[in-house]
């Protein structure tokens, strides 16, 4: 199997088509639509990343307004956050498992690997919400200061979209429980397991722009 | 319960907003009953409001633009008569009315006219140039339309509940601040464009797929129209800045309720961030508009000219040029911030290389037309019209972008002229030039040449008495949005702006007639064969209107102006064979996108009150729309080999009649 062949996963609509560098190269038809929803979902990512971008480009700014306030050398504990990132890059993986479960029509796999990715985001949501609550009960909150405010909207705001992954995660679930591996649903999780995956490399690039960064700082 | 919201936000105690308030409600209802008495919501609700065609998506976007064009112009028409009328005076306005009309005439010109004019053309027009026959997300189509829409409504809904911002059509911090701005109006103005805005950005996302992904065979990227190229570039465009829009305006959102610092004065906040950031986006913003414009002009011009259109490589190459320049400009906007000469110098270099692409696309319409067998029509009149007054738009812009005179010209009339010369003689020419050309496609019937001529001397005549006015006061040293003035050497030239103002009503008038006179004389002016112009690329090759599926056998594209071959060779009786026709499988309708503007309506208006269960309960509904939608089963419908073949074959026999009629008559 080519490497362009196992890339054409999760319930093509015209297996007949894969393959056949003909399709590739020739203007023959209109896009599949597992490529096409494939494709503007990452046009929709790639939006993402340039809100996020701008998140970082503010944080960047306004790192050192610290108001005379603490500033992330004083507050973030790199313990945590190596558990976070430990969450998150395994839930890449687990996804992934579910994913390929998903392609293979394996429902052990994919509920297994959907229900630990879930697992995986809500714990690291439970020590992000943890680690907000204590810088907020010792007067560090976002109103502090400006370093502060895009501290917690750049943090925030992946947090933000973890919940939402979450949100979607579990319908997921629902969906092919209800449905069953069609193609359409299975469009679905791909898209999911793209958004999930981004995720990880937003919180990377937070990782290191704001904690290594700012803890050694 | 109602959070902020009090019998006090209505304006008893003001008459002008009070009544013109009270009047809208009154032709809204009016309008209402009427459609119900007639019984036709169960039509406009299968036909339109849970349509998921393109074809009629744009329509809509164009309505929602031409109801926001008035609302925006009234609001023009204040404030031209205010600055007539207070010449050592206080005129008729109060200061913090005319704050909030300027502010409003910006943010509604721009997010609610402008935008849904250039999106409902490229809705409209461009799976039909691609050949195919829908774009890549229907109901996602539908869902970009309903938010733009619920966007409009939150800012009209500000007119009788509560203000505006007063604020300018961007609300720069520190003014727009809660500390100076305590009222709802900034409120009002955040959640209308950040909703409209989701709305944008997913059409742009729409789009980039579409244009990149879905084709018909044969149509390689050179081989695509030049208005689906700048639509290309448009929407490349909003996927890439939108997103800084929507992080922007969270950014203020959250210093104006939730006590952040990122634009305060206080604990380090950062007010000139905000100028970049908004600008990042708003430079851009202006080519989202005019590049689509550019592309109208690309079609209309060949089309009358009888010409392939001159050098369309170079129009390719200028098109996406533009498109990265685009974002490589923002500063200066703000060239007084202080950033030192070097930055200065950077940007106003940058900002003057822009003008490089754009004079070889002027040039290329202009060699299009050299030579060629050029037809007056209205859209023909308003491409040269537009190409009269782009350049000096264009020199004007020049002249600004040297960072030394922008010194001198920063906020005075001189700018406010200039940007009105860009997109009223760029983009809304070009809007309407569209609108005249597109018109039959859409409707079967040409809409009257001699008023829509009429219309254009009015538009024309009426720019130039408003805005070169306000040119020469901006040399005098006359700053904009100001509420009245002393200065004896400014009267007379506010009077004139006045005047031109009124030309321009003339001008609107007259697309008023030119709409009735054209739907009450649709027979004369009938168009059978799907192709009045002459046109070149695909979308003339279908019946006018389209059937829904667009194309009973997707065209197979052989060359550049692909049915323009095919039209000539069938004059000469070279007719393609019936095709095989084969069913046709079409997105069925979706409610999706009304009930979740419905929603997002609500949870903005809850935001704008701080009326928190009711965003609770809006939010919720939104996500159960979601689920439902995606629990569909039958996302499809079927239209039979046979209906299809009916439809094309009907299309055939009409164009051959015609064919044999001009036969007969040469």
């Amino acid at each position: 199997m080519t490497a362009f062949q196992a890339g054409a996963g999760y319930g093509d609509d015209r297996p007949e088509e894969r393959g056949s560098p003909a399709a590739i190269f020739d203007h023959a038809d209109p896009a599949s639509k597992r490529i096409i929803v494939g494709y503007g979902f990452w046009i929709f990512l790639l939006s993402d990343i340039v809100m996020f971008s701008t998140f970082f480009a503010t944080y960047a700014v306004l790192v050192n307004e610290t108001a005379g306030g603490p500033s992330g050398r004083d507050l973030f504990n790199l313990h945590n956050v190596a558990i976070e990132t430990a969450c998150l890059l395994l839930s890449s993986f687990t996804c992934g498992l579910a994913a390929i479960g998903a392609r293979a029509h394996n429902a052990v796999m994919y509920y297994g690997g959907m229900v630990l990715t879930c697992l995986l985001g809500l714990g690291f949501l439970s020590i992000e919400i943890h680690e907000f609550a204590g810088m907020i009960a010792q007067g560090a909150g976002p109103t502090r200061s400006a370093f502060l405010s895009a501290f917690f909207t750049l943090v925030g705001c992946h947090g933000l979209h973890v919940t939402l992954g979450t949100l979607w995660l579990l319908t997921m679930i629902a969906q092919v429980f209800a449905k069953g591996f069609r193609s359409d649903i299975l469009r679905r999780v791909l898209c999911f397991a793209l958004f999930w995956h981004t995720l990880d490399i937003i919180w990377v690039a937070i990782f290191t722009v704001v904690y290594l960064l700012g803890a050694g700082a | 319960m109602l959070g902020k919201l009090t019998w006090g936000a209505i304006p008893f105690d003001q008459p002008i907003p009070f009544f013109a308030g009270a009047f809208v409600i009154v032709v809204v209802i009016a309008v209402l009953a009427f459609i119900a008495v007639k019984g036709w919501v169960p039509y406009l609700w299968r036909e339109w409001i849970t349509s998921v065609d393109h074809k009629r998506i744009g329509v809509m976007y164009m309505t929602l633009g031409t109801a926001m064009l008035l609302r925006g112009f009234i609001d023009a028409l204040m404030m031209r008569s205010q600055q007539a009328l207070a010449f050592q005076s206080q005129g008729y306005l109060p200061p913090e009315h005319y704050n909030q009309i300027f502010s409003a005439h910006g943010t509604i010109m721009i997010f609610f006219a402008a935008m849904p004019f250039v999106i409902g053309l490229i809705n409209f027009v461009v799976p039909l140039q691609l050949g195919v026959r829908d774009v890549a997300f229907p109901t996602l189509n539908s869902v970009s339309f309903w938010l733009t829409a619920t966007g409009a409504l939150l800012v009209n809904i500000s007119l009788v509940v509560g203000e505006f911002a007063r604020t300018g059509w961007l609300p720069f911090p520190p003014l727009s601040e809660l500390t100076y701005s305590p009222g709802v109006g900034v409120d009002y103005y955040l959640w209308a464009v950040q909703i409209s805005g989701v709305g944008t950005l997913m059409t742009g996302v729409n789009f980039v797929t579409t244009i990149l992904k879905i084709h018909a065979p044969g149509m390689t990227y050179m081989r695509m129209p030049i208005f689906t190229w700048t639509a290309l570039a448009t929407n490349l465009l909003i996927v890439a800045v939108f997103p800084v829009l929507t992080a922007t305006l969270a950014m203020l959102t959250l210093d104006r309720y939730l006590g952040f610092h990122f634009f305060t004065n206080e604990a380090g906040g950062n007010m000139m961030m905000f100028m970049n950031l908004i600008w990042v986006w708003g430079h851009p913003e202006v080519y989202i508009l005019i590049l689509p414009a550019f592309g109208v002009y690309s079609e209309v011009v060949p089309t009358f000219s009888r010409k392939p259109l001159f050098g369309y490589r170079s129009m390719v190459g200028a098109t996406m040029a533009i498109c990265i320049l685009s974002m490589m400009v923002w500063l200066h906007h703000f060239f007084t911030m202080g950033a030192g000469a070097n930055v200065n110098a950077v940007f106003g270099i940058a900002s003057m290389i822009i003008a490089v692409p754009t004079g070889v696309k002027i040039f290329n319409w202009l060699f299009t037309m050299y030579g060629g067998r050029v037809v007056y029509t209205a859209p023909m009149y308003w491409s040269i019209g537009f190409m009269v007054t782009f350049v000096i738009g264009g020199l004007t812009g020049v002249l600004v972008a040297v960072p030394p005179a922008d010194f001198m010209l920063h906020n005075s009339l001189f700018l406010v002229a200039h940007f009105h010369n860009v997109i009223i003689g760029g983009v809304v020419f070009g809007v309407f030039a569209g609108y005249m050309f597109w018109f039959p496609k859409a409707f079967g019937f040409r809409l009257h040449d001699g008023l829509g001529k009429a219309a254009f001397w009015c538009w024309f005549i009426g720019f130039y008495l408003a805005f070169v006015p306000l040119y020469v006061t901006g040399l005098m040293g006359m700053t904009r949005r100001l509420q009245h003035y002393d200065v004896p050497e400014w009267h007379p030239w506010m009077l004139v702006a006045g005047v031109g103002a009124l030309v321009i009503l003339a001008g609107i008038v007259l697309l008023a007639v030119q709409l009735v006179v054209s739907i009450r004389h649709r027979e004369e002016l009938r168009d059978l064969t799907g192709d009045p112009w002459m046109g070149r690329s695909l979308e003339w090759s279908t019946a006018s209107p389209p059937p829904s599926f667009n194309f009973a056998v997707l065209p197979l594209v052989e060359s550049r102006d692909d049915y323009w071959r095919r039209a000539r060779l069938a004059e000469r009786g070279v007719v393609a064979p019936e095709p095989v026709y084969k069913p046709i499988e079409m997105p069925r309708n979706s409610a999706t996108g009304f009930v979740c503007a419905f929603f997002a309506t609500f949870a903005g208006f809850g935001m704008i009150w701080h009326i928190w269960w009711l965003v609770a309960v809006s939010l919720l509904g939104a996500f159960v729309t979601f689920v439902v939608f995606a629990w569909r089963d039958r996302t499809e419908y079927e239209i039979p080999a046979e209906e299809a073949a009916r439809i094309d074959r009907l299309n055939r026999r009409a164009r051959g009649e015609a064919r044999a009629a001009v036969g007969a008559v040469s």
